[in-house]
């Protein structure tokens, strides 16, 4: 909402700091977003007649356009625009103008034919924000002087506050200005107008088929009407809030609805006399808006028609092109009404048309300003038309959906010292929010106040609504800051605090952590060997290729791997943490917390080890189950990592085709852990064993064991087989080759034999070291010399 | 037999001798063999020692047996003295012989990385729990009525349509449209965290949120926020201005300031957004909070009678971007490594 500085200050005498005044509005809760100063002159800019129009055969987009600065002397400009025609008067920056934008004008024109100076639009030298085509200054205007001297223009601040949605009051000037003067101490003053009728008595009647959706609409008949240009000042004011000047009639119209935030509508008289009818539109039915555009309603949507059940106007949103106002009118029937917020939102959200009526509308205008705003509707339009006649017998109609004029809420004043810290008497209360029109209705009780609602502040229905207004008004800064002592011991959950010890065990194994965009295109989960039945789809996505959700990681990190490959970065490891969201039984999916790490150009025993590390650090353990590798997974060099039933996670390499799918050269080893239940499964604090004092015994025994024999059943085998006294036990070489066939592999181990209670003898270690042997023997292993 | 005069004259042969050989020894190995010679059945004191037997006079046989102890104690000493030499003279030379050019080596295993946005989120946990709050999660896939109507935004309420909302598509013809979604903010982690906990409530909620935003230089669909609630008896909005300041403070430095000014949020009221001040005297608006709505607080099942809370919410992507000067929030997400391992 734009809002003039000048404009603001005809409501109460706020001053000219205008920092200090957009302060306070912020302050208020009316975000100032930007402070703009407008119509400071810009020197060189003077206003010149146009004596004739001509095309240059080479340039077509531009016209020659020959003007008197009042001189006498004929000047040639080249012009790109087209809204002008002999005699307009226009601003010309003349030779040496420095022109806001930073350019400077000069002769250069073009094809070698000089321009004497440039005409200028209201956006290119702060007069308006129209900038489609050249200011037209009106007839009779001098020429040759100062555009802004010829134009009556001071400059002005504009501050352009973000209104939020609480405040439907505050999309007109009436609205800031009450709630500024409150904020500052000012005395708030109305415009003075003259609720008087004058004339005979004219009545157009009205018929509400939908009362619910339209609770009040009254027509006020005005005659005496010439169709005119409006004032300067009323243009200019329109001009900076970024509207057009029209004529007299419609000007005004906008005019009441920017000051007193009460949409209108002037219709031309003789189109509606007969009557009005409010009712739904038929579903399909066509209207064509005063934009001319041909729109196709639904049954939810509002329609004015008049007495022929013709449409005249969407309610609320905007009027169509036969019942407009034009030059030969002299009668209007100005329409103020209340229309259902909620309605017209959805009809101007389905139709995608947006409005001064309908942003004002869908807020909640105030259902009892009618009678105020069509009094200054007349006070204003009387300035160009002094034989203004307003008629008696306006037409009011109600409906039982009317909002009260004031409605009331129950306040305890324990709830604001609740609520705010602060004790507040009734009286209090009364000062604070009093002078922006709420009132004490009648105190139930000491402690119990109630309050009165005015009629343009539909968002306050309740006592917390009231508390925030006395917020408002105490000022949000008087409060105080108290830092509260919690009560709480404040720490990381075993699960958070566990995930973080992950992350770092992660990062120092080398990993670093992606964050892949969650959403995928539909074949990206077949493309890595899963189903998308189980996967969600997004009813709206942003586009399509982003349109299913991830059931694994996996999908993600292949791409962010491919990614990297394909800018030549070497030792790519990628890891991320993150939820997953399979399709489950309830409503909400699966959702769960997966770990992914991915190490390019590794193999197995990499992910393995990632494995090893990670299970260790979290004291979790599970199955190797390489009998059914995971989808997706290379078919012989991968495992699942399951607890019975329950698969934790996957472990190996991707499967060659699907690396060739996501264009990745080399082997990539992965890890998987469904974090969601290992992390949850917080080990028991171990026991201290105690470390015996004698000596330990060690030894080394290599094998020969057939490949198709698990290293992992070797060191089962050898465990067993060592007994108590066998205190370690690992593999330290792997060993293909020379000397070992084909189809085996030599398997080294370290073991070490150790006695709580006493030293080993010879013969004991012996004993044991020929059960390993004969026990490795028994899964077909040879021991190597 | 000797007479006493000719056995001191043995004993000092022989300990002149010995220290001689002593002397001579040049390093530690050749010591150590004279050593074990002085030690010998053959050495001259040894023998002297074992002839004592035939000395018929005992204070004789008593002065000659400490005569004897006496030269082997010097020779001992003189032995430990030179092996302490020698040893560290060698030494020296092994050190000097193995001078290593530390800055050659071959690293075994590159350290990781966590990602930023990772690293924001900790910090951020961390100064909370600092200030006595606990860390809730929740799920990103939510119900219509934990990301809005439960949050005071009904059916038809007005702010829903700001949020840009992703919905799922409904897994079957009997689920009403538009009832599941991805969240558009952390906020239905408040009334889960309320449905379960009990107050007192001291809890930030981090997580993953989505909004139906085309990605550009400052927003991305999928982002981060960390909101906070804290809920018990005798909560004000003092309490809410003082918890931000605090944090502000903690988290920014301590010569950053905050203020609160009004705003409007469906699920607080009063409503406010919180800036903070940088040094220069420059604001920067940072987040929204406010006193929670009196339908929130019974939509987490807690009397509004009884309690009251606040609850404060802000981007987390920002606070990175902005700690690592990132120009673009799409570098934060490309997942390049040249962009994430700067950060390790």
């Amino acid at each position: 909402m734009k809002i003039l500085h000048s404009w603001l200050n005809e409501f109460a005498d706020f001053g000219n700091d205008v920092d200090a005044i957009a302060d306070r509005i912020t302050q208020l809760g009316l975000a100032v977003e930007s402070v703009d100063r407008v119509g400071t002159p810009v020197k060189g800019v003077v206003t010149a007649r146009v004596l004739r129009l001509e095309k240059h055969p080479d340039a077509a987009k531009v016209t020659r356009v020959y003007v008197d600065a009042g001189d006498g002397v004929e000047r040639h400009v080249w012009c790109g625009a087209t809204n002008m025609q002999a005699d307009d008067i226009v601003p010309l920056a003349t030779l040496g103008t420095n022109m806001p934008d930073g350019r400077v004008i000069t002769q250069r024109g073009i094809l070698g034919i000089d321009s004497e100076g440039m005409l200028c639009s209201g956006t290119e030298i702060g007069l308006s924000s129209d900038g489609s085509g050249l200011l037209i200054l009106p007839k009779g205007t001098a020429l040759g002087q100062d555009v802004y001297e010829a134009l009556g223009v001071d400059s002005d601040v504009v501050f352009d506050l973000d209104v939020t949605r609480n405040r439907p009051d505050c999309t007109g000037y009436l609205g800031v200005a009450r709630d500024l003067a409150a904020g500052m101490g000012k005395q708030l003053t109305l415009p003075k107008v003259d609720q008087s009728s004058t004339g005979k008595s004219l009545t157009v009647p009205v018929d509400i088929s939908a009362p619910e959706r339209c609770s009040r609409f009254t027509v006020q008949v005005m005659s005496g009407i010439t169709v005119t240009q409006s004032p300067d000042w009323i243009a200019r004011r329109l001009a900076r809030a970024g509207m057009r000047s029209i004529n007299n009639v419609v000007d005004v119209s906008n005019l009441v609805n920017l000051e007193l935030n009460q949409p209108n509508h002037a219709y031309d008289f003789d189109s509606v006399k007969d009557g009005f009818i409010v009712r739904l539109a038929r579903s399909g039915e066509q209207f064509t808006t005063l934009d001319s555009v041909e729109r196709t309603l639904s049954s939810g949507d509002l329609l004015i028609c008049n007495a022929q059940d013709k449409p005249v106007g969407i309610a609320g949103i905007m009027g169509g092109l036969d019942s407009e106002v034009t030059n030969a009118t002299t009668s209007i029937a100005v329409e103020i009404a209340y229309f259902e917020p909620d309605a017209v939102r959805a009809t101007s959200t389905r139709l995608a048309l947006r409005t001064e009526a309908s942003l004002r509308f869908e807020r909640g205008v105030d259902p009892y300003g009618a009678e105020f705003a069509v009094a200054r509707f007349a006070e204003l339009l009387r300035l160009t038309c002094p034989g203004l006649v307003v008629h008696a017998g306006a037409t009011d109609a109600r409906t039982d959906a009317l909002p009260a004029q004031v409605r009331t809420t129950p306040v305890r004043l324990n709830t604001i010292k609740r609520v705010l810290g602060i004790d507040v008497t009734a009286k209090a209360l009364e000062d604070l929010i009093a002078p922006i029109g709420f009132t004490i209705v009648k105190s139930a009780t000491d402690e119990v106040v109630n309050v009165g609602i005015p009629s343009w502040r539909n968002d306050c229905t309740s006592e917390i609504d009231i508390v925030e207004e006395v917020a408002r008004h105490f000022g949000y800064d008087n409060l105080g800051k108290i830092v509260p002592t919690s009560p709480v011991h404040g720490r990381l959950s075993d699960v958070q605090r566990r995930r973080r010890i992950l992350r770092e065990i992660v990062v120092s194994l080398g990993a670093s952590e992606a964050m892949p965009n969650p959403f995928l295109a539909p074949g990206d989960l077949a493309k890595v060997g899963l189903s998308e039945d189980n996967a969600l789809k997004l009813a709206n996505p942003l586009v399509a290729e982003e349109s299913v959700l991830r059931t694994s990681l996996v999908p993600g990190m292949l791409k962010s791997i491919a990614y990297n490959q394909s800018h030549r970065i070497r030792d790519i490891s990628l890891f991320e943490i993150g939820h997953v969201y399979p399709q489950g039984k309830e409503i909400l999916p699966d959702e769960f917390e997966s770990l992914c790490i991915m190490v390019a150009g590794a193999d197995a025993s990499v992910a393995m080890d990632l494995w090893s590390q990670v299970s260790s650090a979290l004291g979790v353990g599970a199955q190797l189950s390489q009998d059914q590798p995971p989808a997706g997974y290379h078919a012989t060099r991968s495992a699942q990592l399951k607890r019975g039933k329950m698969v934790l996670g996957s472990v190996g390499e991707i499967d060659p085709t699907v690396l060739a799918n996501a264009g990745i050269v080399g082997r990539v080893a992965s890890l998987e852990v469904n974090l969601s239940v290992v992390l949850s499964e917080v080990p028991k604090p171990q026991s201290a064993q105690v470390v015996s004092k004698y000596p330990s015994s060690d030894f080394d025994l290599a094998f020969v064991v057939a490949n198709s024999v698990p290293a992992a059943n070797m060191v089962k085998a050898l465990r067993q087989a060592g007994g108590n006294l066998l205190i370690d036990v690992a593999l330290f070489d792997i060993y293909r080759g020379k000397g070992v066939s084909e189809d085996a592999r030599s398997l080294a181990y370290r073991l070490r034999l150790q006695a709580p209670d006493r030293t080993l003898t010879d013969v004991e270690v012996s004993e044991v070291r020929a059960k390993c042997i004969a026990a490795a023997e028994k899964l077909g292993a040879t021991l190597r010399g | 037999m000797s007479s006493s005069s000719s056995l001191a004259s043995e004993i000092s042969q022989a300990q002149t001798g010995a220290l001689s050989a002593i002397a001579g020894a040049s390093d530690a190995a050749t010591l150590r063999a004279v050593q074990a010679d002085l030690a010998g059945k053959k050495s001259a004191l040894t023998v002297l020692r074992s002839q004592l037997g035939k000395i018929q006079d005992a204070d004789e046989r008593k002065s000659a047996g400490q005569a004897i102890n006496a030269c082997a104690q010097i020779i001992e000493a003189a032995i430990s003295e030179r092996m302490s030499l020698l040893l560290a003279g060698e030494r020296a030379q092994q050190v000097a012989s193995e001078a290593m050019d530390l800055s050659e080596f071959v690293s075994a295993k590159r350290r990781g990385s966590t990602h930023i946005v990772t690293q924001a989120t900790q910090r951020l946990e961390d100064v909370f729990i600092g200030l006595g709050f606990q860390v809730a999660e929740g799920p990103e896939v939510e119900t219509d009525f934990y990301n809005f109507e439960a949050l005071n935004m009904p059916k038809t309420h007005p702010a829903r349509s700001e949020f840009d909302t992703m919905f799922i598509e409904p897994a079957s013809a009997d689920q009403e449209p538009n009832s599941v979604l991805l969240r558009t903010h952390t906020s239905p982690v408040q009334i889960r965290v309320m449905q379960t906990w009990k107050p007192p409530i001291y809890a930030v909620m981090p997580g993953r949120v989505f909004r139906r935003d085309t990605p550009d230089a400052t927003h991305m669909p999928v982002f981060h926020q960390i909101e906070g609630i804290v809920v018990d008896k005798g909560i004000t909005f003092a309490h809410l201005a003082g918890i931000i300041e605090a944090f502000t403070k903690a988290f920014f430095g301590n010569e950053f300031t905050s203020r609160l000014r009004p705003s409007f949020f469906p699920f607080t009221e009063p409503s406010a957004e919180f800036d903070i001040r940088r040094a220069n005297g420059a604001w920067i608006e940072l987040g929204g909070c406010g006193m929670m709505h009196p339908n929130v607080l019974r939509a987490g099942g807690i009397d509004p009678d009884e309690y009251t809370g606040f609850a404060f919410g802000f981007g987390i992507d920002r606070m990175a971007k902005e700690r690592h000067n990132v120009e673009d929030i799409r570098e934060m997400y490309t997942n390049d490594l040249r962009f994430l391992r700067q950060f390790s």
